[in-house]
């Protein structure tokens, strides 16, 4: 019988800081929880953590403990007490999660983290919508818990060029929230200071991109799985110094890599770009299976979404709306495609790899022909793999494996 | 090139396991079929046996031996494995060689794969995990209208007035199955009105390019199933000698590719 080769990524040595870093930010929101001392902030992932953060708040992610839940293949346990509720399974399986979690009484925290019992109570809420509408559903359900405001930013959608009103409509939503900021954070707002936190989050994405742009050495010294958990600081740390210096530690480890030749995936052989979503609980598993067929999953447009290349601390508001705007998520199907076709180009990719992800329409971009569009355009193939980002009972572990080795004898024959 | 030296291609399939043997002129010498059962590793060898005894040789002329589908990993005697995927591509070929659009509609799951004029595999898809369009689907339907499996193609064939399916999920099909059971519709009009819901579901998969391949265990049991779907796609389909080999056929051709 056929035995299972072994190999797998090669580990990154910074991992060790990143988990460092990422503790002292969940303890200090649980001392915040407790004491009261600070205020804190729940806020979407790519929401104006940049504000928030300026204002004094400590800021929470909702989607980050969503994606803890996932990776720690907890979800599906909790997704049914959001269903029993009203919430669909057919609906964002973070936030089904999430609430599920907490009216169970459960945090993966608690397990990471010695002491930590909850997620930490929240003072306000502000969603952007730039992900989707579900976020707003999702912090809405909280802030009713919670009895605490919810703010939002509501973002355009299918957006092509994104032109001046674009961006003036962002900007000024999110202006408009600063009169109810001073006054949950009892702190005036300080324009210098807001022009700090974007100045230090613009370092942050621009390292965060340096790091994922490595990957278009051959043999690609990281991968997507890599890029799945060293995300972290970006998503939540990013405005601070802390985030900042870790990125340095990690991009120098990349380029240690590439000056030894050193692949992430010994004996690269081919190169895929991942889009759409990560299943969460099937991140070893799909590391390793990739692995064992000497493929490197290099890049994606997921851990792409946390690079602000027009974060401008001169022009704050007008630069974060901007930012948060240019999304990936946001805009047109055309711009979607010459988006991934750059990105195909660039990191010198043999084939794609499209997630359907059944609970997430906005993050699954191969529902309305672009696979087929890209694929004649390109020539590079494409494989959609039908799964879910947290819920497990939406996948089939064995026709993902079926469908990526299938996938990769096609390259192999052309 | 000693006609003595065989190549073993095994595929075991969620329903059946199927081997086949070649020979070095690439001859289908031996097969087997059985139910995969719940040893895969005991079926695959029990298939090896019966076509190794039809094909009159022994397992010491076996040259390469390459396993497919969803057990092969079980197959204890497989050098290798493949794809069912690149192995129904490569049977299909060998019987066929120029473009073509397969689909195989197997106990569990239906591929259709498209292949270029050389063979080369120029995309593929799997059904969704649901069972809808898949021979499982028609094991159900067997069970809610009490007819044996192997009746049905006969009996769709007699049938004069369709029952039309509309739903695509395989419970709310066998309710719908019920209720036109409930209004009086005739068996035969109900069971083409079934084999119609699995042809739209796999028709629905993927477009279909001008040479169409039907194989499957779901294909050799059912030849009116392919003759529904030759009137619903306007011409004419090419079906293998052994539909439900293909993939097994196509494993031991990979076994023989390299080998003189």
């Amino acid at each position: 019988m056929a035995e299972e080769k072994k190999i797998q990524r090669k580990m990154i040595k910074a991992t060790g800081e990143m988990n460092r870093i990422m503790a002292d930010y969940f303890y200090e929101l649980n001392e915040a929880a407790k004491t009261g001392e600070k205020k804190i902030a729940w806020c979407t992932s790519v929401g104006p953590a940049e504000l928030l953060r300026a204002m004094g708040f400590l800021v929470y992610f909702p989607e980050n403990h969503g994606a803890m839940l996932g990776a720690t293949r907890m979800s599906t346990d909790f997704i049914p007490e959001a269903n029993a509720i009203g919430y669909s399974p057919d609906i964002c399986s973070y936030l089904t999660s999430d609430v599920g979690a907490y009216i169970k009484g459960i945090t993966p925290l608690s397990k990471a983290y010695k002491g930590i019992e909850s997620v930490p109570k929240p003072d306000v809420l502000v969603f952007n919508t730039n992900q989707c509408r579900d976020v707003q559903d999702w912090f809405a359900w909280y802030a009713n818990e919670f009895r605490v405001p919810l703010l939002g930013i509501h973002t355009h959608r299918g957006v092509g060029d994104v032109g001046e009103s674009h961006v003036q409509s962002i900007a000024k939503q999110m202006q408009a929230m600063v009169p109810s900021l001073e006054e949950i954070s009892g702190n005036k707002f300080d324009l210098d200071e807001l022009k700090r936190v974007v100045k230090l989050s613009r370092q942050c994405s621009d390292l965060w991109k340096e790091v994922l742009d490595t990957a278009a050495n051959v043999p690609a010294p990281l991968t997507f799985y890599d890029g799945t958990i060293h995300m972290g600081p970006a998503v939540v740390l990013r405005g601070t110094q802390q985030a900042v210096d870790y990125y340095k530690l990690l991009l120098a480890e990349m380029q240690e890599r590439i000056a030894n030749n050193d692949a992430a995936v010994e004996g690269e052989r081919f190169r895929i770009y991942w889009e759409g979503m990560p299943v969460w609980g099937r991140l070893s598993t799909h590391s390793k299976m990739f692995a064992a067929l000497k493929t490197n999953v290099l890049a994606s447009t997921y851990c792409n979404s946390w690079i602000f290349t027009d974060f401008d601390p001169e022009d704050p508001f007008t630069s974060m709306a901007k930012a948060y705007t240019e999304l990936f998520i946001v805009r047109s199907d055309k711009a979607k495609e010459k988006y991934i076709k750059d990105m195909l180009a660039f990191f010198k990719v043999d084939g794609i790899i499209y997630h359907d992800a059944k609970t997430c329409p906005n993050n699954s971009n191969c529902r309305y022909g672009m696979p087929q569009r890209l694929e004649k355009e390109t020539g590079v193939p494409s494989l959609i793999i039908n799964g879910d980002l947290n819920d497990l009972r939406l996948l089939s572990d064995e026709q993902t494996k079926t469908n990526v080795e299938a996938f990769i004898e096609q390259l192999e024959e052309r | 090139m000693s006609l003595k030296k065989i190549y073993v291609g095994t595929d075991v399939g969620s329903s059946r396991t199927k081997v086949a043997i070649l020979n070095a002129n690439k001859d289908l010498i031996g097969y087997a079929v059985e139910k995969s059962g719940t040893d895969f590793s005991v079926t695959a060898q029990t298939c090896l046996k019966a076509s190794l005894e039809m094909a009159r040789v022994t397992s010491k002329d076996i040259t390469k031996s390459i396993s497919t589908g969803y057990g092969r990993k079980n197959v204890l005697f497989a050098d290798e494995t493949k794809t069912e995927i690149g192995c129904h591509a490569k049977g299909c070929y060998h019987f066929f060689p120029t473009s073509l659009t397969i689909i195989d509609i197997g106990g569990q799951d239906n591929k259709i794969v498209k292949i270029d004029e050389k063979g080369r595999r120029t995309g593929f898809k799997m059904n969704r995990k649901c069972a809808a369009g898949t021979g499982a689907f028609l094991e159900e339907m067997s069970a809610r209208l009490d007819i044996p499996l192997e009746e049905m193609d006969g009996l769709a064939a007699q049938s004069q007035n369709m029952v039309k399916l509309g739903s695509f999920c395989t419970v709310f099909s066998a309710t719908e199955v019920l209720e036109n059971i409930r209004q009086g519709k005739k068996v035969t009009d109900i069971v083409k009105g079934v084999f119609f819901s699995v042809i739209k579901r796999v028709l629905e998969m993927d477009a279909l390019t001008e040479n169409v391949v039907m194989t499957g265990g779901v294909v050799a049991h059912n030849p009116y199933l392919v003759k529904m779907t030759e009137e619903i796609i306007g011409r004419k389909i090419l079906v293998p000698l052994h539909p439900q080999l293909t993939g097994a056929v196509g494993a031991a051709l990979y076994a023989r590719e390299n080998d003189g």
